[in-house]
């Protein structure tokens, strides 16, 4: 079996893998980060974005072999074990953004991307339509709009500010 | 009101785990020597299996076992059932055919099991099911529900596919109302097949303990000990007391993981039977091939009205389709879920409802979020505001004049509402809707080329169910009360083991912002545990909007016992009568004086019993209660949908969305409208651009996500929720109940408002832009053909 090798969440890792084994796969199996989760098999739901090289990637979508020697950040890369979190994951706490979780790690994700990209001023009709690739079936998106907003603003205030790619 | 107590906006408590990706979803669970089940599933709708071969599979690498339905049969595992009876109306049983876990002898719908091949990992598994050749001889499938009668035969104890031949309600009376009818509005209505699609797929991971005899099962359930019950009873696979079973985290159910299913069965079985834990977990198609659907019915429906706009009669024939095999709670949702709810807000002096459920070659269905109480709000607010257009009456106006105005209210169909104010919810729904200004924006949509549409929906659902008498008058084969024990440790804080189940509504907060006010105790002394049969007593589980009205009852039922006790202990503590001790805020005074006693320190004395002997008051301080509802409850309220057709596309913009519930008491506001929002978007999802669609040969065409709709955020508006409270008085909190009342609402609510933008009621569910675009060329030259819709 072709080994790989690749840095997660600032870690480097390797392991053994077939030519098929997805990311996630060896995210959640090889490497016990259960976190990334997989809720479709034709890519749409975002349950399994994660950040490959600093920009959104659906992990189901991806070939482990693919991300020999990249940086992976996945939802558990987020915040340190016991320390503060980071505003947008706060965000989603604060503003009832989640209720089963399932999708949330993939909609924590994908926000700090629209973020990456549009800015940390995100107005409503913008954070819908960049949601086009993560799909939750508890909240109806509400409040994920407004967590999103929330998050986007505060990463601003607090320094994390990427200026808009886009 | 405090800020963790009744009422608050608590930040939920369970959120740390979700927003961390440290939850624990059945999938995130392994076991050492786990090992991986895949299923060789059927893919013909209906076919005779003629022999299976399981040789070359066998000899793939990694695989353990290849297991069929003989092997099943063999080893004596039962089937799964239906735990609803229903009777028809010439009083013979419903025909509950036999369902194996694993299909032996004839398959009845694509995806049916057939083996199960057992491998080292995922991907040998999925390798070795390739392999495993099956010869099958095929039959005509029946798939179109309206001609299922008289299709091929698919169960021999069940002839013309007819499972049951229900009716509800004096059907002379009804006809005699209809006689005198000054106007009759009939409608024939589709209530969309819907796929519940959790975002979690289900799974199952079974562990056997040959040293102790014992079965543990992970499991993606609403319901951990009705799956429990189900499975060592019924399907015979252990005694009760060996089997445990754990629902952890789950990403969600609506309803579709309250069911037992083949896999859970077979994993146990294979763990038993090869000696290592095997674990199973749905991909996306093989949920769209093996989860319980929803909804599915065809009905004919009619509203007789006298010449001042008074209903008379409602009067229904639905055809139901359960599916190739009878789920769980089947026989339920089309019946006493369904036509229970026909009057809806309104005072209809007659009702009669007939249901005929039969079998399709498609995969079984059963309860979806509101669970029947959509179907019959969509059959009555149609009909209603259909009735009001004939009419040339304004549609709040003819609900007015029917509204049920005076408490309690017993319909022509079982339920007796207990309370509410219909037009205070319409009437503030209509202020945050501005209805008034509406006229005014239609037209300066249309200058825009825009067609603005409002419908209304005010709907009205019986939920938190249920008292144990009454269902089981009805059929059900279990009660539907609930659990709760309450424990004090000696350090004072607390644990409440609930029957109740979290699968995103909140619990962990919710139950803890209660017991945290009653005891006067901060919310993070509180924990709430559910989810382990051997941890938790018998509970019946969550789904039917119940864990607030009837788990949190038997919480209240188990704290008031908490209290009367710990009184006791005070009492010896402070060398006063019981009598005279108080608790408040967490106090305990001896009336009248200034000796008190702090929680934590009678908390601690229970346990330590230096006080009091144990002959005359035992030590410890923990108390248990089985909480049976008295009533069903009713939330009901006003729906209020807005939206704007692109006449050139058939496109629909929501644009504005108004609810105002009444649900009674209310824990906690965040969360409350956060179920309303998500009913609303799967209610939405229904209305606008979700179903399942089999073609002619049962293949199922929508089985992936890519081919079914869900809704995302661009096709979904904010939507702007109000409350009203007129508190239930079923139970001691007075909750009704919020979970399943957006879905319920919403399908009507958006029909009548795309039906009233573009001017036909031609308009099935889902009301894709293909559809309203049909419609409207309808509309501009009626001899024009409308296109059949897709498949």
């Amino acid at each position: 079996m072709p080994a790989v090798s690749m840095t997660v969440n600032g870690k480097a890792v390797s392991g053994d893998v077939e030519a098929r084994t997805l990311l996630v796969q060896f995210l959640r199996e090889n490497l016990r980060l259960t976190g990334t989760h997989v809720g479709c098999d034709t890519s749409q739901c975002g349950a399994c974005v994660v950040h490959l090289d600093g920009i959104a990637a659906k992990s189901c979508t991806t070939l482990a072999l693919q991300c020999e020697g990249a940086n992976i950040t996945t939802i558990e890369g987020l915040a340190e074990q016991g320390g503060p979190l980071h505003p947008m994951q706060e965000a989603f706490r604060d503003n009832h953004g989640l209720q089963c979780g399932f999708c949330t790690p993939g909609m924590i994700m994908a926000a700090l991307d629209i973020v990456r990209r549009k800015g940390n001023d995100l107005d409503e009709h913008t954070i819908r339509e960049q949601l086009d690739g993560n799909i939750c079936r508890c909240t109806g998106y509400h409040n994920i709009v407004k967590a999103i907003k929330a998050g986007a603003k505060a990463m601003g205030e607090s320094g994390g500010v990427r200026q808009a790619a886009e | 009101m405090s800020a963790t107590g009744i009422g608050a906006a608590v930040r939920r408590k369970e959120d740390f785990r979700f927003i961390t990706g440290k939850g624990q979803y059945t999938d995130d669970v392994t076991r050492p020597g786990e090992c991986r089940a895949v299923f060789v599933r059927s893919p013909h709708a209906h076919a005779n299996i003629k022999s299976i071969d399981t040789s070359e599979a066998k000899a793939m690498p990694g695989v353990l076992a290849v297991l069929t339905g003989a092997d099943l049969a063999n080893d004596k595992i039962g089937s799964l059932i239906c735990g609803w009876m229903i009777h028809s109306k010439d009083g013979t049983p419903m025909k509950m055919a036999p369902h194996p876990a694993i299909a032996a002898g004839k398959v009845n719908h694509v995806g049916d099991a057939v083996a199960v091949v057992i491998a080292a990992t995922q991907a040998q598994g999925r390798d070795a099911a390739e392999k495993v050749n099956v010869e099958y001889e095929p039959l005509t499938p029946v798939i179109d529900l309206a001609q299922a009668k008289s299709g091929q035969q698919i169960h021999a104890l069940a002839p013309n596919n007819t499972i049951y031949e229900w009716s509800i309600g004096d059907a002379r009376a009804t006809e005699a109302a209809f006689a005198k009818a000054k106007h009759v509005t009939t409608l024939d209505i589709v209530n969309n097949r819907l796929a519940p699609n959790a975002i979690e797929p289900r799974a199952a991971l079974a562990e056997y303990d040959a040293g102790t005899d014992q079965l543990t099962l992970w499991n993606t359930s609403q319901n951990p000990h009705v799956a429990r019950l189900v499975i060592a009873a019924f399907v015979g696979m252990a005694p009760e007391h060996k089997l445990r079973v754990i629902a952890p985290d789950v990403g969600g159910g609506f309803g579709s993981k309250i069911f037992i299913y083949p896999e859970e069965v077979v994993c146990l079985w294979a763990a038993r039977k090869i000696g290592r834990p095997v674990k199973w977990t749905a991909d996306r198609s093989e949920a769209f091939l093996t989860d319980a659907h929803g909804r599915d019915h065809i009905t004919h429906a009619e509203l007789a009205l006298d010449e001042h706009g008074k209903i008379l009669a409602l009067r229904a024939h639905t055809i139901a389709n359960l599916g190739a095999y009878m789920s769980t709670f089947s026989s339920s949702v089309p019946t006493y879920l369904y036509a229970t709810l026909l009057s809806g807000q309104y005072d209809i002096p007659q009702i009669y409802c007939e249901v005929d459920a039969v079998y399709t070659n498609t995969v079984p269905v059963d309860a979806y979020r509101g669970a029947g109480r959509p179907e019959a709000t969509f059959v009555v607010e149609r009909l209603v505001e259909v009735a009001a257009r004939e009419l040339g009456l304004d549609p709040t106006e003819l609900r007015k004049r029917n509204f049920i105005k005076s408490f309690p209210h017993q319909t022509p169909v079982i339920m007796a509402y207990d309370g509410g104010d219909y037009n205070a919810s319409l009437k503030k729904a209509m202020e945050i809707a501005d209805v008034k200004g509406f006229n005014k924006r239609k037209r300066e949509a249309a200058r825009r080329g825009k067609l603005r549409g409002l419908g209304y929906s005010t709907y009205i659902e019986a939920c938190g169910i249920a008292p144990s008498q009454a269902v089981g008058s009805l059929g059900a084969g279990v009660g539907l009360w609930e659990s709760a024990e309450v424990r004090v440790n000696p350090t004072g804080s607390v644990e409440v083991l609930t029957g109740s189940h979290a699968h995103g509504q909140g619990h962990e907060t919710t139950f803890a912002q209660l017991v945290s006010e009653r005891l006067g105790i901060p919310f993070e002394n509180v924990s709430i545990v559910h989810g382990d049969t051997d941890k938790v007593q018998f509970g019946m589980g969550t789904y039917g909007s119940r864990s607030g009205a009837v788990g949190m009852s038997a919480i209240v039922k188990a704290l008031d016992k908490i209290e009367a006790k710990a009184k006791k202990v005070a009492s010896h503590m402070l060398e006063a009568a019981e009598g005279d001790i108080e608790f408040k805020d967490g106090k305990f005074t001896v009336a009248g004086t200034d000796k008190t006693a702090a929680w934590g320190d009678v908390a601690l004395n229970a346990y330590v019993a230096h006080k009091f002997s144990g002959q005359d008051l035992e030590p410890g301080l923990k108390e248990t209660s089985f909480y049976d509802p008295t009533n069903f409850t009713f939330p009901a309220g006003c729906h209020i949908c807005e939206l704007e057709v692109d006449a050139e596309t058939g496109k629909t913009e929501i644009v504005k969305w108004t609810a105002v519930d009444d649900f009674g008491t209310v824990i906690n506001p965040m969360i409350v409208e956060g179920q309303v929002h998500g009913g609303i978007a799967q209610g939405v999802g229904q209305a606008m651009l979700e179903r399942v669609i089999y073609d002619k040969d049962g293949q199922l065409v929508t089985g992936s996500m890519m081919d079914y709709t869900m809704p995302r955020a661009h096709d979904l508006p904010s939507f702007t929720v109000g409350l009203t409270e007129t508190k239930s008085p079923s139970n001691p909190l007075g909750i009704k109940g919020c979970g399943e009342s957006g879905a319920i609402a919403a399908p009507a609510a958006v029909i009548n408002a795309l039906t009233d933008a573009i001017g036909t009621e031609q308009l099935a569910m889902p009301a894709t832009a293909n559809a309203v675009w049909s419609a409207l060329q309808h509309t501009r030259s009626p001899q024009a053909e409308i296109p059949p819709q897709a498949a």
